[in-house]
């Protein structure tokens, strides 16, 4: 394992080489900055040498010193919508262009606190605003899409994209992500690696810059399903003074169980999730990894999950109403963009918002302030809330019968640079198998599964009951002693 | 998928709504722009067209998730609830540090346009 380049070491092996002494903290946070300025995807956004070099030193001091943290020492980049004082912050956004916060979001403090050294902030669609990692405006001079390193054609998958392309192309061994609709398992199969959101209410919120508050929930991207455990265990716990939807949970050792055995396991198969919609080259890898662990003796339970395809509606209901409501504070006088020109305080207002929003954001603005407005809340915003329960509802019929849920996490591979952005609505439909989770504020979860269509990555999702992370890693990680999907490199990583 | 892209039932939004939504957001459209948009939202809306049919006769709002977990709050003490903390001052008071991101401030205030005359 440490023979091999630092780059292409997991977090474990990383720890390992950190431990016996054949590589340094600071050589390691220096091999992986070297990289990532080097960066030909414009995953990043932006670097501070300096203080990645001092964080390195001291968790080196803390290695010296004996500390045997499983995290000590090890680089992580940050999604750019979760808010810090080494870097600037803008969620891809212009209105946030040169935000430099006062406070790191508590999850950033968290990794920080078990001895991670931060390499950088990565890029997302606005507001984590979408599925391809094309709605980013920053840096204004000359906003640049982030490209999927197993091609450059393609999209990497949003709107944690810049995660999963920065970890597919070892720039990083680890990023933080963020779900609201789909945000960190669609990039993670669309880049081959590895990802999980959380639980609802398992990840503070606090300092993540906020889409949708019923639905945003932070979680890790990392190669494989036992770095994401190791994460995830710093990641969650309660925040309590400072998210009102933080679970008041103790801390749980995400690692333990990863190696109990799958034998009996009951995975429910939904129907609705094979159906036409799904391309034969993504079904193909996800058939034969079911198979993978029926031989280790799993159990495929058939189950319905009949309000599927109304999860789509429903969903661009919710958020955008919560993002119309969260998105009023960017009003020119307390932080961010304010225009040059403007007559009275609501000519500044229309002003800085016109000039600061992208076209995705002002959309959802747009569907927020109409499904909310007079006359149409009940029929649209009250009604989406109903048959939301009544997913949910659906999920816990089914977990009568399984332990867990499998399917796809997106009907295609990733598609090309442009394909989709004029057309926000085939974006939208794109998310139809990772939103149902989404909505019941279910734990669910990417890994690699094989290779479609161009050879790109092709990811299996994986849905638990609540608070049952710890079985998804369990049999992801199964999987993955079995196979080497998530070990496999772009050409260009190497 | 099964969607139909094109086609927005009686529903549609007209070019005055578009207008006014934009003022209740704050939002501001070209000609150009707002004719798009009209076009965008009312495809869009043409697919939430299906929840109106949708019997949900004495189902419950569901605001957020925690309201939906089952049980959960057996294993911890105070359960699974939304809290509100104490009122107490927590934070520390850090005016220049939050300050320094305004794009106006004058002896510790934010400045705006003059709004009483």
């Amino acid at each position: 394992m440490s023979d091999q380049a630092l780059h292409l070491q997991s977090l474990v092996d990383l720890r390992a080489t950190l431990a016996t002494k054949q590589a340094s903290a600071l050589e390691v946070a220096q091999h992986f900055l070297h990289r990532a300025q080097a960066d030909a995807h414009h995953a990043f956004l932006a670097f501070n040498p300096e203080a990645t070099l001092a964080q390195a030193a001291a968790a080196q001091q803390r290695l010296d010193a004996g500390d045997t943290s499983p995290l000590l020492g090890l680089p992580i980049a940050h999604k750019d919508i979760f808010v810090t004082t080494d870097f600037p912050t803008t969620a891809g956004s212009r209105i946030l262009e040169g935000y430099r916060s006062p406070f790191n979001a508590t999850v950033v403090q968290r990794l920080s606190d078990a001895g991670m050294v931060g390499l950088g902030k990565l890029s997302c669609d606005e507001f984590a605003m979408g599925s391809a990692n094309e709605n980013i405006a920053v840096p204004s001079a000359k906003p640049q899409a982030v490209t999927n390193p197993w091609d450059l054609s393609r999209i990497p998958g949003g709107s944690s994209g810049g995660s999963a392309a920065a970890v597919a192309a070892r720039l990083t061994p680890a990023a933080t992500g963020t779900d609201t609709g789909g945000s960190i398992r669609q990039p993670a199969a669309f880049c081959g690696i590895t990802g999980i959101k959380p639980t609802y209410g398992r990840t503070s919120r606090y300092g993540m810059v906020a889409f949708a508050s019923s639905l945003d929930q932070a979680g890790p991207m990392a190669r494989s399903a036992e770095d994401c455990a190791l994460l995830l265990s710093a990641l969650c716990g309660a925040d309590l003074d400072r998210d009102s939807t933080s679970l008041d949970l103790a801390p749980e050792n995400f690692s333990v169980s990863l190696n109990s055995h799958v034998k009996g396991l009951r995975i429910g198969i939904p129907n609705e999730f094979f159906g036409d919609g799904l391309a034969s080259d993504v079904r193909a890898p996800i058939d034969q990894a079911l198979q993978t662990l029926v031989g280790q003796g799993a159990v495929l339970v058939p189950i319905a999950l009949p309000r599927t395809k109304l999860s789509i509606p429903v969903y661009y209901i919710i958020a955008p109403a919560e993002a119309s409501s969260n998105l009023s504070r960017f009003d020119g006088v307390k932080f961010g963009h304010r225009a040059k020109d403007f007559g009275d305080l609501a000519d500044m207002y229309e002003k800085t918002r016109s000039e600061g929003f992208g076209d995705e954001v002002k959309r959802r603005i747009m569907i927020g302030s109409y499904v909310l407005s007079h006359g149409y809340y009940d029929a649209y915003y009250l009604q989406a809330q109903k048959i939301r329960r009544m997913i949910a509802d659906d999920f816990q019929a089914a977990f009568q019968q399984c332990d867990l849920i499998a399917g796809p996490v997106a009907p295609t591979v990733a598609w090309k640079l442009g394909d989709k952005s004029d057309d926000p609505l085939a974006n939208y439909l794109a998310d139809i198998f990772t939103l149902p989770a989404s909505l019941a504020g279910l734990p669910g979860m990417s890994l690699p599964v094989g290779f479609g269509e161009g050879g790109m990555p092709v990811g299996m999702q994986l849905i638990g009951n609540y608070l049952q992370e710890a079985k998804l890693l369990n049999l992801a990680h199964q999987y993955q002693l079995l196979s080497d999907h998530h070990m496999h490199t772009p050409g260009g990583a190497a | 998928m099964a969607y139909d892209h094109a086609t927005p039932d009686t529903m549609s939004l007209t070019s005055t709504d578009i207008h006014r939504l934009a003022q209740l957001s704050r939002l501001r459209f070209d000609g150009p722009s707002s004719d798009l948009l009209q076009q965008q939202l009312n495809a869009f809306f043409a697919v939430v067209e299906q929840i109106r049919s949708v019997d949900t006769k004495g189902v419950l709002p569901m605001a957020h998730p925690i309201d939906a977990m089952p049980r959960l709050g057996d294993h911890a003490s105070g359960g699974m609830h939304l809290r509100l903390r104490e009122d107490l001052a927590s934070e520390p008071n850090q005016r220049e540090a939050n300050q320094r991101n305004a794009p106006a401030v004058e002896r510790g205030l934010f400045l705006v346009p003059k709004v009483i005359e």
